[in-house]
């Protein structure tokens, strides 16, 4: 099978290039980080980050065949020759498909990522009903891979001052949560022309996510619980 | 170049579970933390456990920590220290309801509390009727832990060194550990963290072997730098092999499968864990039900074309219960194995999981060792946590849903003795240059250029040689020759090179190293199960079938330099009493 892949090492390139690489031994059961593990077998300085190879844990989001995915849940016979890999889009690269995920940390940081409970702390657990708790499906579960954010244009140019749908996803995850008690100042500091409502739900973040997320629903309730706070 | 160099009171190596816990206690004390790990915190491999945390809530059945605390030393087939296994059980519910105040997303019951499932070894009454002791959010409970935990860090401003790799302990010459030289991965410097304390939370060594459950990550790094810092390493021999990896490839799927319902059958269509368990059936322990799936591929009723796996079933308790409950296997099923569990059964087989054995320490998280009075002496300012760490609560079996509960109590406990020892011991000791030196010549030797083995080619012999000569079944003359082939592959290490030699970002070499952490941790595995002439939890001789405990109810203890030493089971708990040795039938 043809790889096309990209490489960069700052100490060495003084720019970017593709590079072709074959590899001859390729089986149905393969993934494409397999194939890059065996890639690296013939070339070590082939540089890419790799935990779990299960996606649950988010390391290996790359830009695959021009969308972003995991490597480890990407099946090799999925995709067409040559398999063309780039790094993620829109953020700084540190070195081949390795990627400075700096601004995608600091956007998710900057939404306060925790329960707040000014209540004082119950002996036991909190209650929360199923119903309640069901809720939280379909938001806790995101891996912080960086595929939807760095496939969304508005987190292109402004990634700085534009949450990206990640980080949204999990201001939704707090102020959906019945323990949460922020609700007021967590809306207050989405306020703004960029924070949230640069999100023009081009919708390319549901459509790459290896989770099967939806960060736009999640925009779309915080407008909607905004709006019914403003009346 | 000058060396960099940070100070903080208090230095965690690892940022799963037990690092993130303890990290979070220091920082809400208002100590200086650093956390460095060569992940960023929320891909550590916490992030994979599934099904649960055991804490005797009651929420669904009777339950007291007294019978979480029977099962337990049960599990581990009476090699768990029971004083250890007392305080973690006591302590259980509490770290559990604290979970829930971080925002951990419990899956929950109709009257609002936790859900708990059926798990593994757990019983009400002392071996009684099934307990559903497990608390859990879906089978995503480690996700949910990890990035709660990770969460409340960023709130209470924890200093992270995230992509950096631990290289070794700094020590000073009264043996007192003055913090770590660690690599930035990024730019390939090299930076010294001082500190008052150093708490290694590294997690487990599960890439030992070809097959197994565990990340590319789990290469047993603290545990290797503890050995090189003199310390030896305990029970090493005892190695989980969890029944239902996906047969083949090695991903998890959950106990929590078999707690919902689901059932293990053979080539015969037999539920075969009636005739091994005739009570506990396939929620006995997870020695038991590894065994015995194979033996029954051994005796040929195994399914498939090779007869060389057995089904897990579970789509007769239905598609509700499966989406709801099981979503994160479900997936994984569907991906790995190509089959829909609502519709299929799941073809498994037990997989290499969890070390049992580690760095020995005691229920404050101090690191322990024999020196001058008597076995376990604690090493000034090193902790220990978690699964790199052997308290031990685990013994020779862990049962399942019981490490994201000594991740927990762990890393809180070795947080609140930090706290303590700050306060008695208020200054930085001064730094041993020497020690820097040493641990910097660790990094230079993989500058050598030219010709040499390749690192990759030496990893995938030691997991095979590993594989084929340390598992389910052991015996002398196999482990002996298993043992020779991992000293013959550490003296090729040595004239190993890579040929990548930047500075930016070289995975090359961080995989170097931590061949070298993996090559110490298979030696310690494999001496030690050559040493233990008996069959004990996980460790399982055919030539020694029998548990004896007149001989072997003892911890062992590798150093570095291959020897072997043996120190007692504490068998007296803190406060009620002990549960003495008896024969283990689930």
């Amino acid at each position: 099978m043809q790889f096309s892949i990209y490489r960069y090492n700052p100490e060495t390139d003084e720019k970017p290039y593709m590079q072709n690489m074959v590899l001859e031994q390729v089986s149905s059961e393969m993934m494409l980080l397999d194939a890059l593990l065996a890639l690296k077998n013939q070339d070590e300085s082939l540089s890419f980050r790799r935990s779990c190879q299960e996606g649950v844990c988010g390391s290996d989001a790359m830009n695959i065949n021009g969308r972003n995915g995991l490597a480890c849940i990407t099946p090799l016979d999925s995709l067409s020759s040559p398999v063309v890999l780039r790094p993620m889009p829109g953020l700084p690269v540190i070195r081949d498909l390795i990627v400075d995920m700096g601004q995608f940390y600091q956007q998710y940081r900057n939404i306060k990522p925790y329960l707040i409970v000014k209540d004082p702390e119950p002996e036991v657990e909190h209650k929360q009903s199923p119903q309640q708790r069901d809720k939280l499906d379909g938001l806790y579960e995101c891996i912080l891979c960086g595929c939807c954010s760095t496939s969304c244009p508005s987190f292109w140019w402004n990634p700085d001052k534009f949450l990206g749908p990640a980080a949204l996803l999990q201001a939704w995850r707090f102020l959906a949560d019945s323990r949460d008690q922020a609700e007021e100042e967590r809306l207050e500091a989405l306020e703004g022309p960029y924070r949230l409502f640069r999100c023009h739900t081009i919708m390319n973040c549901v459509d790459v996510c290896p989770k099967g997320l939806n960060p736009t629903r999640a925009i779309g309730n915080i407008k909607h619980l905004m709006l019914k706070r403003s009346i | 170049m000058k060396l960099k160099r940070r100070k903080f009171d208090s230095l965690i190596i690892g940022a799963g579970g037990g690092g993130l816990r303890a990290a979070l206690q220091l920082s809400r004390a208002d100590a200086k933390v650093a956390v460095v790990s060569k992940v960023f915190p929320t891909r550590s491999h916490t992030v994979a456990a599934q099904g649960g945390v055991n804490a005797a809530l009651a929420n669904v059945s009777p339950d007291n920590w007294h019978f979480h605390m029977f099962d337990t030393i049960k599990g581990s087939d009476y090699l768990g220290d029971q004083d250890a296994i007392e305080y973690m059980c006591r302590a259980a519910p509490k770290v559990v309801y604290e979970l829930d105040h971080f925002g951990v997303p419990f899956s929950r019951r109709d009257d609002g509390n936790i859900y708990q499932r059926a798990f593994g070894g757990q019983s009400q009454d002392y071996g009684g009727a099934q307990a559903s002791r497990t608390c859990a959010a879906a089978d995503r409970t480690g996700h949910a832990i990890l990035h709660a935990l990770y969460q409340q860090n960023i709130n209470a401003r924890t200093h992270f060194f995230d992509e950096f790799f631990a290289i070794d302990l700094i020590k000073d010459e009264q043996g007192y550990v003055l913090g770590a030289l660690a690599l930035e991965i990024e730019t390939g410097e090299p930076i010294l963290i001082e500190a008052k304390t150093t708490l290694i939370a590294t997690g487990g060594a599960g890439q030992l072997f070809r097959t197994c459950t565990n990340a590319l990550i789990n290469t047993g790094d603290g545990m290797a730098m503890a050995l090189r810092a003199g310390i030896p390493l305990q029970d090493m021999e005892f190695f989980q092999f969890h029944p239902t990896g996906i047969a083949g490839k090695g991903m998890l799927i959950t106990e929590g499968v078999r707690g919902e319902g689901g059932y293990l059958v053979n080539a015969d269509g037999e539920r075969f864990m009636e005739r091994y368990a005739p009570q506990a059936k396939d929620l006995a322990s997870r020695d038991v039900v590894s065994r015995a799936i194979a033996i029954e591929i051994r005796e040929g009723r195994g399914c498939g074309p090779d007869k060389d796996f057995v089904y897990l079933k579970l789509d007769h308790i239905g598609a509700d219960i499966i989406k709801k409950r099981l979503p994160g296997i479900r997936d994984t099923a569907m991906t790995f194995a190509h089959v829909d569990p609502i519709e299929s059964p799941i073809p498994v087989y037990p997989t290499a999981h969890y070390t049992m054995g580690g760095i020995p320490t005691d229920r404050h998280g101090q690191v322990v060792v024999p020196e001058h009075h008597g076995p376990e002496e604690p090493v000034p300012g090193l902790y220990a946590a978690g699964e790199c760490a052997c308290v031990s609560v685990h013994g020779a079996n862990r049962l399942g849903g019981n490490s994201l509960l000594d991740i927990l109590v762990f890393g809180r406990a070795a947080a609140n003795h930090i706290i303590e020892h700050l306060k008695a011991n208020r200054y930085h000791r001064p730094m041993n240059e020497e020690s820097i030196e040493r641990a910097l010549d660790r990094l230079k030797r993989w500058d050598k250029k030219g010709e040499g083995e390749s690192v990759a080619g030496l990893k995938a012999e030691l997991r095979k040689v590993m594989e084929e000569h340390c598992g389910v079944f052991r015996e002398q003359e196999v482990l002996s020759e298993g043992m020779e082939k991992v000293q013959a592959l550490k003296s090729r290490l040595q004239d190993a090179t890579i040929s990548d030699h930047s500075q930016i970002f070289n995975t090359a070499r961080i995989e170097a190293l931590e061949l070298e952490n993996l090559m110490d941790i298979a030696l310690a595995t494999v001496t030690s199960a050559l040493g233990r002439t008996e069959s004990r939890g996980a460790h399982s001789r055919v030539d020694y079938t029998e548990r004896d405990d007149e001989n072997w109810l003892r911890h062992s203890l590798y150093f570095h330099n291959g020897s072997m030493d043996y120190k007692p089971v504490r068998i007296k708990p803190m406060t009620v009493d002990p549960f003495p040795p008896k024969p283990r039938v689930y």
